[in-house]
């Protein structure tokens, strides 16, 4: 074994140019990697061995022929939300046993037009409702680092398999810190983009106005490289916007001053229960990109503690529709009634895990008639209000740096018991969907546990170059990042 | 006590789209079901929908014809309910920033001119095509995701004839309009009716009862006739007319409670993510306006004044599009308007009806037509020979000339043969003479048809006329 699966997509991609490896090769690193570790990881849902090698074996044909992609050849996890043609779209739910996707998202459509390996899907909660990966229906993901510990969710599968070398590259998506959050758990980097940046067609929708898909690498560099694959207009996606994409990847060059950056500190990010361990190494971050030539402002954020009423209304609103179709009549899981009503009933009953209940009844209730002004309204207007805070926020700095998560990973099973509990630790994440801005994780220390410690760089819309150009210097400067756990 | 009766008509048009309202399927009556269906219009995992801009113009030319106000802002929401005819178990509708606001329809009814104003027209999606079989039912979703456009009446009629006269109008708007075919049996034109009954002088409306999804127009007049009686017959016995939604049953003629209002759907609408909203641009509504058709009125009245056709002619001609389009043809290679309308309103729709035909499908042709009257016009054939070339090529087809010619029926104006057949009509009947010249002016006619029959039908009956005149006048 070439330790392959251990590289990023930056060294991956050079070493495939100039001949030192092969797509097989390292797809072959990769799947045997799955088969050490994944048994105690838990990251994989399925995986397709012989699509997988077939379609490295395309890659390296097509590199023969002379076809050049950074992308090309490398073999990346899919988060079980986005519809692959001819594969199951679980997202974690016994309610879609059975079903295959008859289409293509546009992410996976863009990543086979580059040339990417898709190796396999990988576990998150289920329809991504959660912040752990224990809602999901189908099996138990754990954290690298520690195995006793949660990996994060909803894209727990993907951080976990990033953080195992289990994949060289995850596609994860980002509706309340989903993708954030399991990196910053895992000791990954992780992109939020900008909504309307990446298209949602074929993604499973959570809540639509606050869903984006995006990656989770092992390196800023790399998922600035994923961003720029899967980026750009869909007139398939309304929501989409009309944008040049710009060379994330190749714009990342190594640079590591931050001279003449602004960077805001929001005073109401180190919230009250905030584990002094998570403190110190954002407050540590803060400092070193001072010492690369950062201005440091203080900024305010005063709305964002409303974010989580704020969110798990508008959120739980737009998934008690976006989850009705989960109905046992077209695909998926039937359990049959008398009438349409009592099949629905039966099956939804039986079909969905008690998360995905609970934010469904949540939302039908905030939408329900006489509560609708109450609540789904009250939440838009104040949605706005944070929004305004980060536009505000904005004109004083490029970029904010905050904490992703109040504490590091937790242990499995902790938080099972108390929703509200884990709903907080969404706290400093939500915000950022809320705002429909962009933002990134990246490791910035350990705990005393030996638990990953992320950093927030969040950025204005459209601002992606700004997050990693900064996470880059930060990443080119510190070795958090070249830290690999030894799984036990 | 009097009562009034009050009706409100929510009238769903599918629009004349080639693809649905929100994915690239095409829409198509009667194929094959399930196949015209794609991962947007199935509800599937992920399928997002994208706005048919042509369904956004059909419907604000529809607003723009109705004389409504287009909406430079609209937008999308979602209408939340769980059955197997709406994949996603919500439509996407509009529900508080429709595309068009206010309008109105003037129609006669009765010999009175009355206007029947709108609230607002909104586009959504249509449903899936149910249909119940023994044991089970089946799913069409072919129809599932088409244009709907709904068009919402203020409650401003009272009579089942006000809504009939109301609809019929507004069909003959949309199909001149080119927005629907209004196919009733296609389902193109469905309407629910909402009904109120209040004794007159009561200023409150009565409790409304809504009757829902038919198409048949008859069907509609026939349930609002049995509803409004329904409901005074509840009022006169002292009771309370529930509100609620009713069915109407045709075999019987009678509505039927469906849904009381404390089992009334929470439809929880909110605004819908996946789509943005929609701005007009009143350089855009300009352009739109330009493009509009002329209207049966308007139609109406240019044949009355350009044409100098008779009212009724007017109206009968224009009571459908096919046949006033039809009529427009002719005139574009004739003059003789009213001969064209002698012909349509005759022969034509005499023939169609015999053999069960639509216009589209006559033999004759609008040139045909044409040439047909101009061989009459230049007296080569009589009338009555006109309608037999005409009626000769509705069923076998063939060329008006060619036909005359080889018919033999070429009308006879030469004096000569004139002059031979005219002497032995007044020769051979002596008594018809007589009375012509004591007075009997009308008794011409006899000779007049002795001299047809003896030229069988060749003669040019001017030319008759005046020749029997000289030689009794002489």
């Amino acid at each position: 074994m070439a330790d392959l699966h251990k590289l990023t997509i930056a060294e991956l991609s050079e070493k495939l140019a100039v001949g030192e490896c092969t797509s097989v090769e390292i797809v072959n690193d990769v799947l045997a990697a799955i088969d050490a570790t994944d048994g105690k990881v838990g990251a994989y849902l399925t995986i397709d061995r012989s699509s997988a090698l077939e379609q490295a074996r395309a890659a390296d044909a097509a590199r023969a022929a002379g076809k050049k992609n950074p992308m090309l050849g490398i073999p990346v996890a899919i988060k079980d939300l986005l519809n692959v043609k001819g594969q199951s779209c679980t997202c974690a739910s016994k309610i879609l046993e059975g079903y295959v996707a008859p289409y293509d998202a546009t992410v996976i459509a863009k990543l086979r037009a580059a040339g990417a390996v898709l190796l396999g899907r990988v576990n998150m909660d289920e329809f991504a409702m959660g912040s752990s990966t224990e809602n999901s229906a189908l099996g138990q993901t754990r954290n690298p680092w520690n195995l006793g510990h949660v990996p994060g969710g909803s894209s727990g599968g993907s951080a976990a398999s990033v953080a195992s070398d289990e994949a060289i590259a995850s596609l994860g998506s980002d509706t309340g810190g989903s993708i954030r959050q399991p990196a910053a758990f895992c000791g990954c980097v992780g992109v939020k983009p900008t909504y309307g940046r990446v298209s949602r067609y074929g993604l499973t929708a959570f809540a639509s106005s606050l869903d984006q898909i995006g990656p989770i690498t092992k390196t800023v560099k790399d998922s600035a490289i994923l961003l720029e694959a899967i980026c750009g207009h869909d007139k398939l996606d309304s929501s989409s916007i009309e944008m040049d994409v710009p060379a994330f990847g190749k714009n990342l060059t190594g640079e590591t001053s931050l001279v003449g950056m602004k960077l805001g500190l929001p005073k109401e990010y180190f919230v009250e229960g905030m584990d002094p361990e998570v403190e110190k190494a954002v407050r540590d971050a803060v400092a070193h990109c001072k010492s690369l030539g950062a201005e440091i402002v203080e900024v305010s954020l005063p709305n964002s503690k409303y974010a989580i009423a704020v969110y798990y209304i508008i959120a739980t609103a737009e998934a008690s529709a976006n989850l009705a179709r989960f109905d046992g009549i077209r695909y998926g899981l039937r359990v049959d009634g008398k009438d349409p009503i009592e099949l629905y009933g039966k099956t939804r009953a039986a079909g969905f895990g008690s998360e995905v209940k609970r934010r469904i009844i949540l939302g039908t209730y905030v939408l329900s008639s006489g509560y609708y002004d109450a609540y789904y309204l009250k939440a838009q207007k104040v949605r706005t209000l944070i929004r305004d805070d980060f536009t505000a926020a904005f004109k004083q700095c490029d970029a904010i740096l905050a904490p992703v998560t109040p504490t590091a990973a937790y242990k499995l099973g902790e938080k099972t018991d108390d929703p509200l509990k884990m709903y907080l630790d969404d706290i400093l994440t939500t915000p950022v969907n809320l705002a429909g801005n962009c933002a990134l994780s990246l490791p910035c220390g350990f705990s005393s546990g030996g638990l990953p410690i992320g950093l927030q760089i969040i950025g204005d819309a459209f601002a992606e170059e700004t997050i990693l150009k900064v996470g880059h210097a930060y990443e080119q400067t510190t070795e958090w990042h070249t830290r690999k756990p030894e799984i036990s | 006590m009097k009562y009034e009766a009050t009706i409100g008509l929510e009238t769903h048009i599918m629009q004349k789209t080639n693809t649905k309202m929100f994915c690239a399927c095409k829409y198509e009556y009667g194929a094959e079901p399930n196949t015209h269906v794609c991962p947007v219009c199935l509800g599937y995992p992920g399928a997002l929908p994208v706005m048919n801009e042509k369904a956004i113009e059909l419907c604000c030319k529809a607003g723009l014809l109705l004389g409504c106000e287009i909406n430079p802002y609209s937008k999308w929401d979602r209408k939340n309910y769980f059955y197997p005819d709406m994949a996603k178990n919500y439509q996407i509708t509009q529900a508080d920033q429709p595309l068009c606001l206010g309008g109105q329809v003037a129609v006669e009814v009765d010999g009175e001119m009355k206007t029947f104003t709108l609230e607002r027209i909104h586009q959504e999606e249509n449903a899936a095509k149910n249909t119940h079989v023994a044991g089970a039912s089946l799913v069409d979703y072919n129809r599932a995701g088409t244009a709907l456009m709904e068009i919402v009446s203020n409650p401003c009629m009272h009579s089942a004839a006000d809504a009939l006269a109301y609809l019929t109008a507004l069909k003959q708007i949309m199909e001149y309009g080119g927005i629907s075919d209004c196919n009733p049996e296609k389902g193109q034109i469905r309407s629910d009716v909402n009904v109120s009954v209040r004794p007159v002088g009561q200023e409150k409306l009565g409790s409304k009862v809504e009757i829902k999804n038919m198409n048949s127009f008859a069907f509609i007049q026939q349930a609002i006739e049995y509803e409004i009686d329904r409901q005074i017959e509840v009022l006169e016995s002292g009771g309370k007319v529930v509100q609620e939604t009713r069915g109407f049953d045709s075999d019987r003629g009678e509505t039927f409670s469906q849904r009381t209002k404390e089992n009334a759907h929470d439809y929880r609408y909110f605004p819908e993510p996946d789509l943005m909203p929609v701005k007009i641009s009143a350089e855009q509504i300009g352009q739109w306006r330009s493009e509009l058709p002329e209207l049966p009125v308007q139609r109406r009245e240019r044949y009355v004044k350009e044409l100098g056709l008779p009212e009724y002619d007017a109206g009968v001609l224009t009571a459908d599009m096919a046949t006033s389009d039809w009529f427009e043809r002719v005139m574009v290679h004739t003059r003789n308007a009213k001969a064209v309308s002698n012909f349509i309103m005759g022969e034509m729709m005499r023939l169609l009806s015999e053999h069960g035909l639509s216009i589209a499908e006559s033999k004759v042709t609008p040139e045909k037509l044409a040439e047909i009257i101009a061989l009459i016009d230049a007296k080569t054939i009589s009338t009555g020979a006109g309608k037999q070339v005409f009626e000769i090529i509705f069923n076998e087809g063939g060329d008006p000339k060619q036909i005359v010619e080889e018919k033999g029926m070429a009308q006879v104006s030469d004096d000569s043969a004139l002059e031979g057949w005219a002497d032995e009509a007044i020769a051979s009947n002596p008594k018809p003479v007589e009375e012509y010249k004591a007075g009997n002016a009308a008794s011409i006619n006899f000779l007049m048809g002795q001299v047809m029959k003896a030229s069988r039908g060749k003669a040019n009956p001017g030319a008759v006329m005046q020749m029997l005149k000289q030689k009794l006048d002489g």
